[in-house]
This record gives structure tokens, C-alpha cells and sequence, in this order.
């Protein structure tokens, strides 16, 4: 069993998800079946072989970098939560 | 009126465009039908009005020529659409409303097509069932004695072409999010080859196998929305410079010589006596028609799930990292900012998507990152090279979508292995990045539609929509949908 308690807490903090005991329960259980399932890549000699991460075969470009002229600012705030003037609001920062 | 819902989308724009029906007349049928079938919750946004006004627009219009015309085209809510929420079924996107639209659905409203609503789907598009939806789950419009799963992720799209909601959709497929919900319910479903259609303005969930595609009521539809929504975007700078094909006018059922692949791996324990059967019947036609089969052999198909089952949640994990309360949707309350943050991703992802998010985390995570993600990468490479080995002897694979037909709705929620299962004939076309249709084949004994899948050469969606073509005119696939849930 390589997922804990303390594993779940450690990852979920890092994925910034709260957790409660009756959430890290579950989680302990569902974690280590998938784990024991795609541990069966155990089997396979991998030496040699290299990382694929892409499937594109073409060359990646990047498009030319030219300014336009889009002015959607009032409307993405409003897809806030909270906001403030130009601003996002979130809970104090600073002490 | 009934009729017009059954009309397919080649029909239904040719008897636009040759008058013997109107736009509006066309949108009313289906905006009536949608609203008597509630029970399958299918639709989690409605775009009635828009879509009533552009009808009539369109009715006033001379120029009827746009491939699409009038069409009416319900979307997966993974696709944004300006101003028109758009959540991926998720509580933590509640009320998001894009300011800008897919280039994907933009490629169908420049065609004239009419945007219906939004179909529910699995949260974040990670399931095989549409169990997983904040807004609950989809129901198949084919039953047994009890409500059936209507696949996933694109569950609300499948059930909806299924059970004449839409006259054709646009889902995604990462896994076999499109196939694997196609044969559920006895439609056509298409993924492209990655790269065929642009990503952006799409949901994203793991970006290095996420793809558009067609799901439609037969093959000659599947072709003509794949030549409308392909296409090189310069926003999304993984998508293929060559440029969408004229994929139904090119339609032929002529394969004679085509050489068709029949890998031994995707014969699994626990697959029905029914499904082989379908399977070799698929093999017979393909003879019958001139077709070449060879046996072949992929290998490394048994490490394909688990290949995904690491590299999708580690993309996942990176990709959701963006829902964080404060700049759209959903927002809990915290003491300070980061208790915002992790009580706003407790509350508003639900436990599959969770249970994703950490095991990406995991995978990804400092000492992991060699033993997991990047051993996962390196056989994807294996997985891939098996393709490349069979397609120098073959032009196409033949295979079932599916082990089983769509099964009970709550069957498989309490394992996710199982759950994932549902997957391992349609993943590794994903993580080698090739075109996979799924097509309707046949009924089981309880008369439940189950697919084939023919997985294609890297951009060669014409050979595999032509295969499907005259396999479907020789299968004669009839749905046997009954309006049970039909509210007059």
C-alpha cells in the first residue's frame, strides 16, 4: 500500500483540495487499486526506449506576435466571483 | 411533426435548401421534442430563443448555400460558446459564460448550422458513464427493464442524436469519449486524428489526447461535420496545417484491396460470445467486399490503460489548476487565500475528477515523476511503434468498440477500475494519436446496439469513413429507440 494517510494529505494539499478523514478514507482505497493497476507497466524493460509526449509530427510554430485591439475587460470580470473596480477580490493576503 | 427529428443531417439541410421544410419549422420540431424529454437529462442549457431568431433569420435569406444550413446543433458542454454558460458539467464552473467561442462550434455557426443548447457529459469529460455530472446523469433512450448508462464521456450528446434531440453533435474523445458512448447507443462517432481538429476554446482535460469530433445518426453525416469543423487554427498550435478534406464527396464504398488489420490482443477475458460474433461478421463483410484481412499483432495493447490511467490525470492535474474561485465560477469561503483555494476545489470538483486531480498530482510529484509519468511516456512510445509496425502491412484495424453493451446506471460507480475497463479497445488510438470511428453493428440478446471500431493511418479519416460507409450499407443498422419517455 504506497498511498497513506500522510500521502493523500501531502498530495492534496499540493493539489490545494481540502480533505476531511471520511474523504482521505476513500482515497486511500481508490488511490492504491489505480496504482496497483498501472503498476503492471513494472513489466515492460523500457530501457532504451524514449519518453513519447507528443504525437504531432509536424513543427510546432508559434504564431506572429501582433497586438489586437480586443477590449473584453468588463466582461471577464463579470465572470468573477468578486470583483472590484479592475480588480479580482480575494480573501487578505497581506497581515 | 415527429418527423422532421428523424430526418439525418444530410436530409434535413437538403429539404431546407430545397424548401419542402423551413428553418423554423425545423427548430420548433426539435425545440418541442427536447422539452417532452426532460427524463433522459440530456440538455443542461437551452439557447431556444437565439436559436428561434436565427432560424427565422436564415429563413429570409437567399443564399442558402452554406453546408450546414439551418441545421439545428445541440454541442457538448466542454466546447465554450460566447455568452451561453458553459460549466463541463461541473459545480465549479457554474455560471461561466465565455466571452469568446470554440473554434470548433464557430466552424459550424459560419456554416449556418443553429446552436440548440448544451448537452451534460461527464464532469471534465472523466468518465465512461455520464455518472459523474453535476447535473446528474444522462439516461440511454435504450432501456432494458431499468435505466441504462448512455456511455461517457459524451453521454448527453450520444443519447441526444440517439433519441432525435439533435440532428448531430460535436463531442470530445480523450479515452474513447466519443466511440465508446456511440456504441452505447447505436450512432455514428468519429475521433480525428489529434491534431486534425483545433483544441482551443475547448474544456481542456489532457491536452496531449483531447480531440473534437463528429457523433451523428450515420456515416455520410459523420463525414460532412468532419469537413466542416477540421482545420488548421492558428490559435491552437498543435493542429495540423493540412487542410480539412471534402470528406463527402469523397465517400465511396468501393474497398476493394484495402488491407484490414484484425489485432489478436483485443480478444479480452470477460468479452461476450456476442461480440466476437459481431466481430467476425464485420470480418466477413469486409471479405465480401474485396477487402484483404490479416491477423496483426499491437503488442503492448494490455498497457495502454494503464499508460492513460497515468499520463491523462497528470495533464488533468496541470489543466484544472486554473479552477481556483476566483476568476470564474464557483468560489467557498476560506480563512485566508489558500484555504479559499483548496475549500473551493473541495466543494466544487466532484469525487471522480478529485480522485484524477491527486493521482496526477502523485504521478507528477518529486521522486515519482521517473517511476510514473515518464516511464507512462515511454510506453506510449511502445504503444504508438506497435501501430507504426502493423501499418506497414495493413490500412486499417479492425476492432469492437466496447467489451459489453451499456450496462445499468450505478453498476460500476464503487470501482474505478472497472469503470476504466470500458476503455480498452478505444484508448490506444488516443495515446498514438490516430482517427477511431465507432459504427453500429448489431443488437445483444436484449437488444442493446453494440459498434465496431476501425482505427486508421494518422490522418487518413477518409480511408476509415469509407470502410464505415460500406460496412454500414451492408449491416443496415436500424435504431429500435421507443419514445418510452416521451412527456405529452
Amino acid at each position: 500500500m504506497p498511498i497513506t494517510k500522510d500521502t493523500v494529505k501531502k498530495i492534496s494539499r499540493l493539489a490545494r483540495i481540502s480533505t476531511n478523514s471520511k474523504f482521505e478514507e476513500e482515497m486511500i482505497k481508490d488511490l492504491n487499486s489505480i496504482i496497483k493497476f498501472v503498476d503492471q507497466l513494472n513489466e515492460l524493460n523500457i530501457d532504451n526506449i524514449e519518453p513519447l509526449s507528443s504525437v504531432v509530427n509536424e513543427d510546432v510554430t508559434l504564431r506572429d506576435d501582433k497586438i489586437q485591439k480586443i477590449n473584453f475587460k468588463d466582461d471577464i470580470l463579470k465572470n468573477s466571483p468578486e470583483n472590484n473596480e479592475n480588480y479580482y477580490v480575494v480573501p487578505k493576503v497581506i497581515e | 411533426m415527429s418527423e422532421i427529428t428523424k430526418f439525418s443531417l444530410t436530409e434535413i439541410v437538403n429539404n431546407i435548401k430545397n424548401k419542402s421544410v423551413s428553418c423554423e419549422e425545423v427548430i420548433n420540431a426539435y425545440i418541442n421534442r427536447i422539452n417532452r424529454s426532460k427524463k433522459l437529462n440530456c440538455y443542461i442549457e437551452r439557447n431556444f430563443e437565439e436559436a428561434i431568431s436565427k432560424a427565422k433569420k436564415l429563413d429570409k435569406n437567399s443564399d442558402k448555400s452554406k453546408k450546414l444550413f439551418g441545421a439545428p446543433i445541440a454541442v457538448k458542454d466542454l466546447f465554450c460558446t460566447k455568452n451561453l454558460q458553459t460549466t463541463a458539467s461541473s459545480k465549479i464552473l457554474r455560471g461561466f459564460k465565455p466571452q469568446y467561442e470554440s473554434t470548433v462550434t464557430s466552424n459550424l455557426w459560419n456554416q449556418d448550422a443553429i446552436l440548440l443548447g448544451k448537452l451534460n457529459c461527464d464532469e471534465f469529460a472523466m468518465g465512461s458513464s455520464n455518472e459523474t455530472s453535476f447535473f446528474g446523469n444522462v439516461i440511454n433512450p435504450y432501456r432494458i427493464k431499468s435505466n441504462l448508462v448512455p456511455g461517457g464521456s459524451s453521454g448527453g450528446c450520444s443519447s441526444a442524436v440517439a433519441a432525435d434531440l439533435t440532428v448531430s453533435t460535436v463531442g470530445t474523445d480523450t479515452g474513447g469519449s466519443i466511440r465508446q458512448p456511440a456504441s452505447f447507443t447505436g450512432i455514428v462517432g468519429l475521433k480525428p486524428t489529434y491534431g486534425r481538429c483545433s483544441r482551443w476554446g475547448i474544456v481542456a482535460f489532457a491536452s496531449s489526447l483531447d480531440q473534437a469530433g463528429p457523433m451523428t445518426k450515420n456515416v455520410k453525416d459523420a463525414a460532412l461535420m468532419l469537413e466542416v469543423i477540421s482545420g488548421y487554427d492558428e490559435k491552437d498550435s498543435t493542429s495540423s496545417k493540412k487542410n480539412s478534406e471534402n470528406f463527402l464527396n469523397n465517400l465511396s464504398k468501393n474497398i476493394k484491396g484495402i488491407k484490414i488489420g484484425i489485432p489478436k490482443e483485443y480478444v479480452v477475458d470477460g468479452m461476450s460470445s456476442e461480440i466476437q460474433k459481431l466481430w467476425e461478421k464485420g470480418i466477413e463483410i469486409c471479405k465480401s467486399l474485396g477487402c484483404e484481412i490479416k491477423n496483426i499483432s499491437l503488442p503492448h495493447t494490455k498497457y495502454a490503460l494503464p499508460t492513460y490511467y497515468i499520463i491523462a490525470p497528470a495533464e488533468a492535474s496541470s489543466n484544472l489548476a486554473r479552477y481556483d474561485g476566483v476568476r470564474y465560477g464557483f468560489r467557498s469561503n476560506g480563512k485566508d487565500l489558500i484555504e479559499m483555494y483548496e475549500n473551493t476545489r473541495a466543494e466544487g470538483f466532484g469525487q471522480e475528477v478529485k480522485r484524477r486531480i491527486l493521482i496526477g498530482t502523485y504521478v507528477l510529484s518529486s521522486g515519482y515523476y521517473d517511476a510514473y509519468y515518464l516511464k507512462a511516456q515511454r510506453v506510449r512510445n511502445m504503444i504508438k511503434k506497435d501501430f507504426d509496425n502493423a501499418y506497414k502491412e495493413v490500412d486499417a484495424i479492425l476492432t469492437p468498440t466496447t467489451p459489453s453493451s451499456a450496462f445499468e446506471i450505478g453498476e460500476k460507480t464503487n470501482d474505478p477500475i472497472s469503470m476504466y475497463l470500458n476503455d480498452v479497445f478505444t484508448v490506444p488510438a488516443n495515446l498514438a494519436g490516430l482517427p477511431g470511428i465507432s459504427i453500429p453493428a448489431g443488437y445483444d440478446k436484449n437488444n442493446l446496439p453494440l459498434g465496431l471500431q476501425l482505427i486508421g493511418k494518422q490522418f487518413d479519416e477518409q480511408k476509415v469513413l469509407n470502410i464505415s460507409y460500406a460496412l454500414e450499407s451492408e449491416i443496415k443498422f436500424k435504431s429500435s429507440v421507443k419514445d418510452w419517455w416521451i412527456n405529452e
